[in-house]
């Protein structure tokens, strides 16, 4: 009844040495940062473990929950899906380049009056994704933002006052508060 | 007037800037110096035993520290109590990496740790390991003959009381009888944030764990009696916690491969799950239910059987309460509730939000739909006709019970009198609306709970208990509830947890942290009043001399006379003027034995619910939901609404999406991963009403709160279904209500 | 995830040339799928070629006046496209039906091509799977199979193509440009994907050194009369079980030209010529509607959990020709076709 087998998710193929690193410029919430990387860094890795930039959360590593939105060139991205290598150039905005705990971005106080999130787990990657939301401009609606905002999931289940704080920021008429 | 009156009042979160900034710590996010990576590799069968593992052909590659197995781990705590956690079911724990056994799909098999997280990412799945396979099994639905009664339980688990009247005759003689079995599979918590623990090597034997979990306290006594550590030597982090549903009650292996590889290796060590070994520990387990019951002419319940069967490990026997509420919520004096096990080859399930009730009053609250169809009255007529006044499973009067209150507000909040019985009679254009409604009962709870209070001459006050804030509003629940007690503004009181060099605080679950904690942070900053009114009465010109506490109120930054309000002391002077720089307290708060053992202690909902079907294709969208809540006083209606709205988003979870599905040939959860097992996403979520119906009760704890982590989501997945039957004449029983049940 | 190296791809006829000196390299654009089976340790190039610099993004007039998407535009860019909006507006909500907006933002018309299928066991290496593993069998028989395929099947594998967009580019009769080491040529986008047959690891027909380097969509006018229907577990951000992409010309009441193609039911975007045909000539009514359906179905066949999915495509045809009869969806709107 017993019968052998052999586990090795990467197959039997012969071991190659870990790739070498090199030189990446990111340019991050403004700032230009140098570190020295592998290809196979993750620009959700390099910031959380490279950089110390730890509002960007890790909810599945595979583009399935959004907790690891960031904005490039303006865009929100999902972070883990992207090698750092391959954001040279670019423009990265991370919740941390939004506002501080004394000067919060609108849609961040609007998250905090509304209580949009509980455990604030995926809280920075919904607001990330807002940003990147209310920059598009397309959802008008709530039936429009609840569609548009449907990468970010949130295991609290805060979806109800998410959209209420993004509707806020959206229909606030000082243009400003949509800095 | 009071500004400094907080209790009841919508504050907003005091750690909401930490955490819509990123400022907020969790567990994988501690970056301490010289860190190594560990990355878990899981067994690919489901039983076995290892035979070999090649550690020599990734030791090889530069980088790779250590290759941690079964092979390799140094000889630990030998007892099964060394492995028990404050929650562990009857059994033996689960070892990690101790012994070749595989006893379940996707078990930890190794721990590779590596200098980065990538590298150890990359050995981890160059590792080839050698099994002797066996077979496995895992269907429960093969074990039904299998069943059996569990012995003692874990802690908070009470078997079924025995059969009151003559459930069998009564059943058969009821004028109108359903029975029905219900089902669900295995679900998984799924926090958003993956378990992870950073172990941070201070030399020697000397730890700081900074550990995604429930409890701190919990985590350092595993780690404690497993690994040989002191107190001192074990000290546990846990300020932020991505999500628990239960999932952080127990310690979770990851936490031993990293203090294990931190003390091996005498280096700082972060080991995290990944998404798809997030499947691989405790769940809500796989669970038959079967209900029958009968009514008298009158519409009232002539007996009620409720019996459950769920699925345990084969090391483990795992409980929870899924039938006993049935002998409560409904008069009914022919009860007969009947719980069994079953092992299959899995990993033991675990707490997961409102355990045992979510899934018994599911079956329960269907069955009464049924019920209420069959004798041909009304689904909220029929519960309140058969309202229970006193709990008949304890023999008990309810503390407070304002379940009544639930069902008339929420009902007429929703507009239920305009509903029309018959199903599939009600239309919006081309869909079938369908409204159906469900009750759900919970325990309120209190823990014993330690609490320490520091003034200090700046004004400031600091207030700390071990406890978690896994998204409850701990941290602000616990402010507003300090403030208040001494007159303080919010802004100058700070409320720290999650630290186990904190007094000691009960595992965050249960929904008893607001009590347990609250009633601790409410007595201990009495204490500190206590001092600082002796203080005051010993200034110069004292207004206050000769008062007792009971004669002085906190208020406004101020200590007052009743009497004369204008009589004060301002309280940030007292210390200066006493020559202190600080005043202490420390306090241990135990529970009321006598009004927890006279009492019935419950808290109660009301879900009433509205779905849209597509008739043609089956598709089904919960546009509505009212959920009316009595759970005694709430402390803050702004963040308890959130729980319920977070509660709400769970039961439409359970009812539409929510099953981990294994392929019984593999013994391996196959959706392993949040593409595939489905939870709401924003588009997912309609309308949702929250009321707190106003429930005060001084028997339940002193400041009357009832918890409300659980009450919100129970009913609710009935309450769809009902809805789903109410629309569509389609009665589903077997979780989740999917498109394929709705289609054909 | 395996170790590999990087380089950025210079231009078309370089990247080319490299893909053809060494068959482990693997082309990388938008990233959302290669990175994910990386992680998986699934796909295991030993060295990335990234695109994403080559001039490719452009989104432009085609020379036979329709309309050519870069492989390199992003997703997003395409869906609101203001041509893509006013002339391919069923193109437009095929995108906005998949992922999230997110993944849009990064994920390239080309690479969606290229996605591979979401079937557990092919994710899964501890299970055996034809296409991962050639030879090792197909778990998913026999299995777990609620979400995989029900027409053109084999014994070896009954996997589905998990996009939208390509369902879409299959009712409008798109075609791929592609470079290759023998130069450029097109591919009729019917004959861009493949039925697994004996071979389930090929998902296309490409050779190994091709490069996707443009869709061409044709100039033909379905801005009036079209639908993509996707039916899925939840409302948004999950893969289809079923979708249809359905456009129509009408002249009064009468069906001039049709194009009907289905997601989620098949190792290939579905299209189905001769229900098109069915169509053809007929009164806009549901009886027709039913009799396409009848068609497209009627070599389905079920494999236990995912039987429900003919009855349900049968539905879904129905449904998404009526609902491009009455032209009852339009390109500005963010998709929320399945929302009450």
């Amino acid at each position: 009844m017993n019968t052998p087998t052999t586990q090795a998710a990467l197959g039997q193929a012969a071991i190659a040495p870990p790739p070498p690193t090199s030189t990446v410029t990111l340019k991050i919430n403004g700032v230009e940062r140098h570190l020295q990387l592998a290809p196979w860094t993750s620009l959700l890795d390099a910031l959380r473990e490279y950089l110390d930039l730890t509002g960007t959360k890790k909810g599945c590593d595979h583009g399935q929950c959004g907790a690891c939105t960031v904005l490039v060139d303006g865009k929100r991205i999902n972070s883990c899906l992207t090698l750092a290598v391959m954001q040279e150039g670019a423009d990265i905005t991370t919740v941390e380049g939004l506002g501080t705990e004394d000067n919060l971005h609108p849609l961040q106080q609007a998250f905090v009056d509304h209580d949009a999130f509980q455990c604030g787990y995926c809280t920075p990657g919904q607001i990330c994704s807002a940003v990147g939301l209310l920059t598009e401009g397309k959802a008008k609606t709530t039936a429009e933002i609840r569609e548009m905002m449907s990468g970010n999931l949130c295991r609290c289940g805060a979806y109800t006052n998410i959209v209420s704080a993004i509707e806020e920021v959206l229909h606030s008429k000082n243009s400003e508060l949509r800095r | 007037m009071s500004t400094t009156s907080y209790i009841g009042k919508p504050v907003n979160r005091v750690d909401g800037p930490a955490k819509v900034t990123g400022a907020a710590k969790y567990a994988a996010e501690f970056n301490v110096p010289h860190l190594a990576y560990g990355h878990i590799v899981s067994s690919s069968i489901a039983k076995g035993k290892i035979t070999k593992i090649y550690a020599d052909e990734i030791l090889a590659i530069p980088g790779v520290l250590q290759v941690f197995s079964h092979e390799n781990v140094p000889s630990l705590a030998w007892f099964d109590r060394s492995y028990k956690d404050d929650v562990a079911p009857g059994g033996s724990p689960f070892r990690p990496l101790q012994g070749n056994e595989v006893k379940y799909s996707m078990q930890p098999v190794a721990l590779v740790v590596a200098e980065t997280f990538e590298l150890a990412r990359y050995a981890a799945a160059l590792l080839r390991i050698e099994y002797e396979v066996t077979k496995h099994d895992t269907d429960l639905e093969t074990k039904r003959d299998d069943g059996f009664e569990p012995g003692r339980g874990k802690t908070g688990w009470v078997p079924p009381p025995k059969p009151r009247g003559n459930p069998d005759k009564e059943l058969k003689n009821a004028t109108h009888r359903v029975e029905g079995e219900y089902i669900h599979l295995a679900q998984h918590h799924n926090p958003m944030e993956m378990f992870a623990s950073t172990v941070e090597f201070l030399g020697d034997k000397k730890l700081n764990i900074y550990d995604k979990t429930q409890g701190a306290f919990n985590s350092q006594q595993y780690v404690m009696k497993v690994f040989g550590l002191s107190k001192d030597e074990a000290h546990v982090v846990s300020q932020y916690t991505g999500g628990g549903f239960g999932s952080g009650l127990r310690p979770q292996y990851q936490l031993f491969m990293a203090v294990l590889a931190a003390l091996e290796l005498k280096r700082s060590v972060r080991v995290s799950m990944t998404r798809q070994q997030m499947f691989s520990m405790g769940h809500r387990p796989h669970t038959l239910q079967y209900v029958e019951l009968g009514t008298n002419p009158d519409g009232s319940l002539a007996a009620l059987h409720h019996h459950a069967l769920h699925e345990t490990s084969q090391f483990e026997d795992y409980t929870e309460n899924v039938v006993n509420w049935s002998g409560m919520l409904y008069q009914c004096d022919n009860v007969k509730l009947t719980y069994q096990l079953a092992k299959i080859d899995v990993y033991t399930p675990q707490d997961m939000r409102a355990p045992g009730a979510a899934t018994g009053s599911f079956a329960l609250e269907c069955a009464m739909d049924e019920m209420a169809y069959a004798a041909g009255i009304d689904p909220l007529e029929f519960r309140l006709r058969n309202y229970a006044e006193r709990d008949q499973n304890l023999k008990r009067e309810f503390s407070s019970k304002k379940l009544r209150e639930c069902y008339h507000e929420g009902a007429a909040k929703f507009g239920w009198e305009k509903r029309n019985p018959e199903p599939r009679s009600m239309r919006d254009g081309d869909l079938l609306v369908g409204w159906g409604m469900a009750t759900g009962v919970w325990d309120a709870s209190i823990q014993k709970c330690a609490a320490s209070a520091t003034f200090t001459a700046d004004g400031h006050l600091t207030v700390l208990s071990g406890t978690n804030d896994i998204g409850t509003g701990t941290y602000t629940i616990m402010t507003q509830i300090a403030a208040q007690t001494l007159g303080l503004p919010l802004e100058a009181v700070t409320f720290k947890l999650g630290d186990t060099n904190q007094p000691e605080a009960p595992l965050q679950g249960g929904s008893w942290t607001a009590a347990s904690v609250g009633n601790a942070v409410k007595q201990v900053c009495d204490k500190l009043g206590e001092q600082l009114l002796k203080l005051a009465q010993k200034m110069e010109g004292s207004p206050l001399k000769g008062a007792a506490y009971e004669d002085v109120e906190f208020v406004n930054g101020q200590i007052r006379l009743n009497a004369d309000i204008n009589q004060a002391v301002v309280i940030r002077d007292i210390l200066p003027a006493s020559g202190k720089d600080k005043l202490e307290a420390e306090n241990t708060m135990l529970p009321n034995p006598i009004n927890q053992l006279k009492n019935s202690l419950h808290a109660h909902n009301a879900v009433f619910v509205e779905v849209k079907v597509d008739p043609e294709l089956g598709t089904l969208h919960v546009t509505r939901v009212v959920n009316a809540v009595a759970a005694g006083r709430i402390l803050n209606p702004k963040t308890a609404r959130s729980q319920v709205l977070g509660s709400v988003v769970w039961g439409i979870s359970m009812a539409l999406m929510e099953e981990s599905v294994m392929d019984h040939g593999f013994g391996r959860y196959m959706n392993h991963n949040y593409s595939e097992y489905h939870i709401p996403v924003s588009a997912d979520i309609h309308d949702i009403d929250v009321i707190f119906v106003e429930e005060e009760d001084d028997k339940v704890n002193p400041l009357g709160i009832k918890g409300l982590g659980e009450v919100g989501l129970l009913g609710v997945a009935a309450a769809v279904a009902n809805a789903a039957f109410h629309a569509t004449g389609k009665r589903i029983r077997n979780l989740p209500v999917s498109i394929d049940k709705l289609l054909l | 995830m395996n170790s590999f190296t990087y380089t950025r791809a210079s231009g078309v006829e370089a990247a080319v040339r490299e893909k053809a000196a060494d068959n482990a390299v693997k082309f990388i654009a938008g990233g959302t799928n290669i990175l994910d089976l990386m992680k998986e340790n699934v796909e295991r190039p030993s060295r990335l070629l990234d695109l994403n610099h080559l001039p490719l993004k452009a989104i432009e007039a085609a020379p036979d006046g329709g309309l050519r998407l870069g492989a390199l535009a992003t997703n997003a860019d395409t869906a609101w496209h203001p041509e893509v909006q006013k002339r391919y507006p069923l193109l437009n909500q095929a995108i906005l039906a998949g992922a999230s907006p997110q993944l849009r933002n990064m994920a390239t018309n080309g690479g969606n091509l290229f996605q591979r299928t979401r079937c557990y066991y092919f994710y899964d290496t501890a299970t055996p799977c034809n296409k991962r593993e050639p030879g090792s069998g197909c778990s998913a028989i026999g299995g777990y199979n609620r979400i995989h395929a029900i027409l053109g099947t084999s014994e070896q594998c009954i996997a589905t193509h998990p996009s939208d967009m390509c369902v879409a580019l299959a009712a409008l009769k798109a075609t791929v440009r592609v470079s290759g080491q023998n130069g450029e040529r097109t591919v009729k986008f019917e004959n861009f994907h493949r039925l697994p047959g004996d071979a389930p690891e090929f998902d296309h027909t490409l050779a190994p050194d091709e490069l996707v380097t443009a869709i061409d969509l044709p100039n033909e006018d379905f801005s009036q009369h079209f639908s993509y229907l996707k039916l899925r577990d939840r409302q948004s951000y999950a893969f289809a079980l079923v979708s249809v992409a359905a456009a129509l010309q009408l002249d009064g009441n009468t069906i001039k030209e049709a194009r009907l193609a289905l997601g989620g039911v098949a190792h290939k975007p579905w299209r189905d010529q001769q229900a098109e045909e069915l169509l053809k000539g007929q009164p806009a009514t549901e009886d027709t509607f039913r009799k396409a359906a009848a068609a497209v179905v009627s070599s389905a066949r079920g494999y236990g959990h995912n039987t429900f999915k003919i009855e349900l495509a049968k539905r879904a045809i129905v449904r998404a020709l009526k609902q491009a009869a009455e032209g009852t969806q339009h390109a500005s709107d963010i998709f929320t076709n399945s929302n009450p």
